[in-house]
């Protein structure tokens, strides 16, 4: 059997993840197919949980379909829509369905997604949500009753490097790892200096650091997400770079730069691996790997 | 303090008073006067809007404090002219809507939706600092309620979504968290900020929630 995830992260290797976004609606194939293409080129696949707060097909749902398709899924895991009760069910369901990685988040504000009228739940928060875990793990859950069959799951968080201010987060980040995260996919760095201060820090922490790569297809999207997505700095020549690029090549482009940047977070040992988010072109994923050299 | 209100649009009053050809008014002289959407002036308006709807005003009155104890002798005092109506417009908010329901044998319709209970931090600025929870953290938050400050209520610091001190949500709220951050600097107190809070009991008591003062 190939190495679970939680022994990956403890290895030497130079971590690769992903993820695959489910689709709204029951139509799955390119879902499975975007599964089934990068299944073996990366240690894990995280699915996203109704992300950016659009009602899609479940987590879990992905999630099992790697397992079935022989992947190592990490099951993404918000608190928005789900109270203490069903989100300690969906932890037991997913234990038993060989699932065993688990990445905890708060969870965009409803509002800002497809259904705006819903209520936010927020019952817990992400680092409530990693000591259930924990508690869950030694047989109880959050009631203090016995649990009849424990979980065990590899969990992990996000962090902001460069969100602003940095200190409130740094702070959470350390909960974070208090409440029991052994691994972090950050959010999406695009400045490595800024980013290898960062660093500097977390290394003194007993967890796993894996930097947030988001495929930038145009400068436009560069540009866009530097001003509308909390904590995102595309650094000017990026975005400079990506406008020079020829009609209809900016995407090559940004795979290029993604290539080089996960190259570079290698070769510097700047931290434990990347997790490639290519949002919505999952497709092209194995070219940002094979651009950064790390293609099997 | 006051309770913040707003007023429903005309055409969700209209549809709520559809049937109903005789309508009575009553606002509030208290939060409603103040916040001016259901003093003297708005229900003269009102009176006057739904005349040019065909509706006969069977008389209007300001209830000094709609949700206190003297509602009941304002709706005696005008017990003719809520008699001749079919039913209640008021114009207060939610609990004085109430009140009135409880004193009279009529539909009492509400004219506005209630938002929140309001602190006045400039003039005519109202902002929403307690959800009333009933498990008071503000010793630990440098007096900033977190559960009303931060969008989702979060009890363990910011989520990743508060950018240069902003929430995700709207670009002109400030990001709860970064607020109680920066006055725990100040104070010299960034530790509590560290402290984990366990999942929040939302039964510290169950709603509707009642206590009796011996």
């Amino acid at each position: 059997m190939a190495q679970s995830f939680r022994e990956v992260l403890k290895s030497d290797k130079f971590v690769i993840t992903s993820e695959i976004g489910p689709p709204k609606g029951t139509n799955i194939e390119k879902m499975l197919h975007h599964i089934d293409l990068l299944k073996d080129k990366v240690d894990a696949l995280n699915v996203t949980d109704h992300q950016s707060s659009v009602m899609r097909f479940p987590s879990i749902g992905g999630c099992l379909a790697i397992k079935e398709q022989g992947g190592e899924p990490i099951l993404q895991m918000t608190c928005r829509d789900r109270n203490r009760l069903a989100l300690q069910a969906e932890l037991l369901f997913a234990y038993t369905r060989g699932i065993r990685n688990v990445l905890c988040l708060t969870g965009d504000a409803v509002v800002v997604g497809d259904h705006k009228a819903a209520k936010g739940v927020f019952d817990l928060d992400s680092a409530q949500l990693l000591k259930t875990i924990r508690q869950m793990e030694a047989g109880k859950d959050l009631g203090e009753n016995e649990l009849d069959g424990a979980v065990e799951f590899c969990a992990g968080a996000i962090v902001t490097p460069e969100a602003n201010p940095i200190e409130p987060q740094l702070i959470k980040f350390e909960k974070k790892i208090e409440a029991g995260a052994e691994f972090f996919q950050t959010q999406a760095i695009y400045d490595l200096e800024k980013f290898a201060k960062f660093m500097e820090y977390a290394r003194q922490f007993p967890v796993k650091i894996l930097a947030g790569i988001i495929l930038l297809v145009s400068a436009r999207m560069a540009k866009y997400m530097t001003e509308n997505v909390p904590g995102v700095f595309v650094p000017q020549n990026l975005i400079d770079e990506l406008a020079a690029a020829p009609k209809g090549e900016a995407i090559n482009k940004g795979i290029e730069i993604a290539g080089r940047m996960i190259a570079t977070i290698k070769e510097e040992s700047m931290c434990d691996g990347v997790h490639v988010m290519a949002i919505g072109r999952e497709e092209v994923v194995p070219d940002i790997l094979k651009a950064a050299g790390l293609a099997t | 303090m006051k309770s913040i209100t707003k007023q429903k649009t005309f055409e969700e009053i209209e549809q709520q008073l559809d049937g109903f050809d005789r309508v009575y008014i009553a606002g509030c002289g208290t939060c409603t006067t103040m916040t001016k959407t259901g003093g003297r002036e708005e229900v003269l308006e009102m009176r006057e809007r739904l005349q040019e709807l065909g509706k006969l005003v069977t008389g209007w009155t300001v209830i000094p404090t709609a949700c206190d104890e003297m509602t009941e002798v304002a709706v005696k005092e005008n017990n003719g002219a809520i008699q001749n109506a079919k039913c209640i417009l008021v114009m207060s908010c939610a609990l004085g809507v109430h009140k009135l329901s409880t004193y009279i044998d009529k539909p009492v319709i509400p004219a506005l939706d209630t938002l929140f209970i309001g602190v006045e931090d400039g003039p005519g600025c109202f902002q929403e600092v307690c959800a009333q929870c009933g498990q008071c953290v503000l010793g630990e938050t440098a007096g900033i309620c977190p559960l009303t400050a931060c969008h989702k209520g979060l009890l363990n610091g910011p989520c990743g979504g508060t950018d240069n001190g902003k929430c995700e949500v709207d670009k002109e709220k400030d990001c709860g968290w970064t607020l109680i951050y920066q006055r725990l600097q100040e104070q010299g107190r960034l530790d509590l900020m560290r402290k984990h809070h366990s999942p929040r009991d939302y039964n510290v008591a169950p709603r509707p929630r009642t206590t009796m003062i011996t």
